[in-house]
């Protein structure tokens, strides 16, 4: 199993869940969150005065899946989230040792 | 607003009036005196809603740790007025003649007193103008605006109970005793200075009061750091935006009332001017805003708009009855201008206005009342402005001294700790918005 969490612009989410539904994804959890990466934030101007707004919102998208299809989702969300311009976001794939679905008991690939 | 002008000169104007033929076809009898209360009424209490304006402006530009404390002092400094202009103000404000220092200092000292409850035509205290409680209703109302416009400019960083203590001094005896010069006949007014609704009796004196007070106070910790302005947004720009829409509707009760008269066909058609006027010079300082902040800055700032708004009407204020509709717009849209480039300019000099009501309400009152003479003859540029001179230095030096005292005898300005937490937890222990996540 693979956990992956990608970091991407917020106006992008409704897109990568309708193809991640398409994948077979069973479920997701996304979160508002604020960062930056490379670009370093972007400034703004408010009555005259510069300033940076070091931490950009984004959205935070976390999904645990088989091993077999997530590849496929790390493609989908490349080609559904991606804007060609820096500020785009990141997709981070983990190793997932476990999983248990809470009301039944059940582990492993059986819980996603 | 020259009360004391209508009380001496009316007398003889309706006798007159009531002896021709053509005044009975207008207004029936005592009409005059109705209509004149109905505007004061009327028109105060679209003022009283300013309050509610400012309240909003500021509490959406402040930072969303500071809101609670903004409503606080703003409702708490318009009741504070209302008890200060009560027991001393407005005797001190409209002496009618009777001085102890001749066209300085009011005779009159003692609280304000209605006539008597369903008083009679003969027993009314001037049935040629209005109902004293019309009046006095209507002139606490603009006692409140100059004491709301202090509290903008010195947010996110006063302790409440030395500014309410502030604002006490302010409407109880600053800002009636200036006034006293021009609107209660004194020497101001003999001089010939014309301020309408008061671009400068109120509106630079708001701002005077201000300024000495952020001199003292000092700028919010890290506004300026480096030699560089640090921007803090404001929490809420919908709040902000309501605030200006709600002053903007005040305002033609602010300017339309202080015609003082509606019991005639040239009084209701001047006062009509005047509302439209308002409108015009409000529209004039917004779009000047809005086309120079896109110049500047290459992108709009809504709350430079906000502010252009304000200093339009603050412009026309000072005389929003001779000028054309045109002109009115251009007045307003001078006033827009001032704003854009005096926000900036006041950071230059570390003075730190969180809400621009120094730009607004001083500088753009200022320009208001310089700009009399250029659609009213009867005002000159010198007496203009030796007018602005005589008010600024008076309001600046006393309300400066006023904030001397009390910050040396109890202290103006919270701890640093206080202020980075917010003054709606370490003051108040309230936060605005308690089940929003940090």
């Amino acid at each position: 199993m693979k956990y992956i969490v990608a970091i991407i612009q917020p106006g992008k989410l409704d897109a990568v869940h309708d193809a991640l539904l398409e994948i077979g994804v069973t479920g997701l959890t996304t979160s508002e969150v604020k960062g930056y990466g490379r670009q370093k934030g972007k400034s703004e101007m408010y009555r005259g005065a510069e300033y940076v707004v070091n931490f950009i919102p984004k959205v935070k998208i976390e999904i645990a899946v088989p091993s077999k299809i997530a590849a496929k989702v790390v493609a989908a969300i490349k080609s559904c989230a991606g804007t060609d311009k820096i500020g785009d976001g990141k997709i981070f794939t983990l190793e997932l040792a476990d999983a248990m679905r809470i009301r039944t008991g059940e582990t492993g690939a059986d819980a996603l | 607003m020259l009360k004391s002008y209508y009380k001496y000169a009316l007398p003889a104007v309706a006798a007159s009036l009531i002896a021709s033929p053509a005044f009975a076809q207008e207004v029936p009898e005592h009409g005059v005196f109705i209509l004149n209360s109905l505007l004061f009424l009327m028109a105060g209490f679209l003022v009283m809603f300013m309050a509610c304006g400012f309240c909003m402006l500021e509490a959406g530009l402040v930072r969303s740790k500071n809101t609670t404390m903004q409503l606080t002092k703003n409702i708490s400094l318009f009741s504070i007025a209302a008890v200060g202009y009560y027991v001393i103000g407005y005797n001190l404000m409209y002496p009618l003649g009777t001085w102890t220092i001749d066209g300085v200092f009011s005779g009159v000292i003692g609280v304000a007193v209605m006539e008597a409850v369903g008083v009679t035509a003969e027993a009314a205290d001037d049935i040629s103008y209005a109902t004293t409680g019309s009046d006095y209703f209507f002139q606490l109302m603009f006692c409140a605006a100059t004491a709301s416009i202090v509290s903008g400019a010195l947010a996110e960083r006063i302790k409440l109970w030395p500014f309410l203590l502030f604002t006490l001094i302010l409407t109880a005896v600053i800002y009636p005793l200036q006034a006293s010069w021009k609107w209660g006949g004194g020497f101001l007014d003999a001089m010939g200075f014309l301020d309408f609704a008061g671009s400068t009796v109120v509106h630079s004196v708001g701002g005077w009061a201000a300024l000495a007070g952020a001199i003292i106070l000092g700028p919010r910790i890290g506004k300026y750091k480096d030699g560089k302005v640090v921007a803090m947004p404001g929490a809420n720009l919908p709040i902000a935006t309501l605030g200006v829409f709600i002053l903007w509707l005040g305002w033609f009760g602010f300017n339309g009332g202080s015609q003082l008269a509606m019991g005639t066909v040239g009084d209701v058609a001047d006062v009509s001017r005047i509302f439209a006027n308002t409108n015009a010079a409000a529209a004039g300082g917004a779009i000047a805003a809005l086309i120079l902040t896109q110049l500047v800055y290459g992108k709009v700032d809504l709350t430079m708009v906000l502010n252009g708004a304000l200093a339009g009407l603050v412009s026309i204020t000072a005389e929003p009855l001779t000028p054309t509709l045109g002109v009115a717009t251009l007045i307003g849209a001078v006033g827009g201008l001032i704003v854009v480039f005096t926000v900036p300019l006041l950071d230059k000099f570390k003075i730190d206005d969180v809400v621009g009501a120094i730009p607004v309400h001083l500088i753009a009152g200022i320009w208001g009342t310089l700009a009399v003479p250029l659609t009213n003859s009867d005002a000159n540029f010198g007496t203009q402005i030796i007018s602005i001179l005589i008010v600024g230095a008076f309001t600046f030096v006393a309300s400066g001294i006023v904030w001397y005292v009390i910050k040396a005898a109890v202290g103006i300005r919270v701890t640093e700790a206080d202020e980075i937490d917010g003054l709606d937890k370490s003051e108040l222990g309230m936060e605005s918005y308690p089940e929003f996540s940090k």
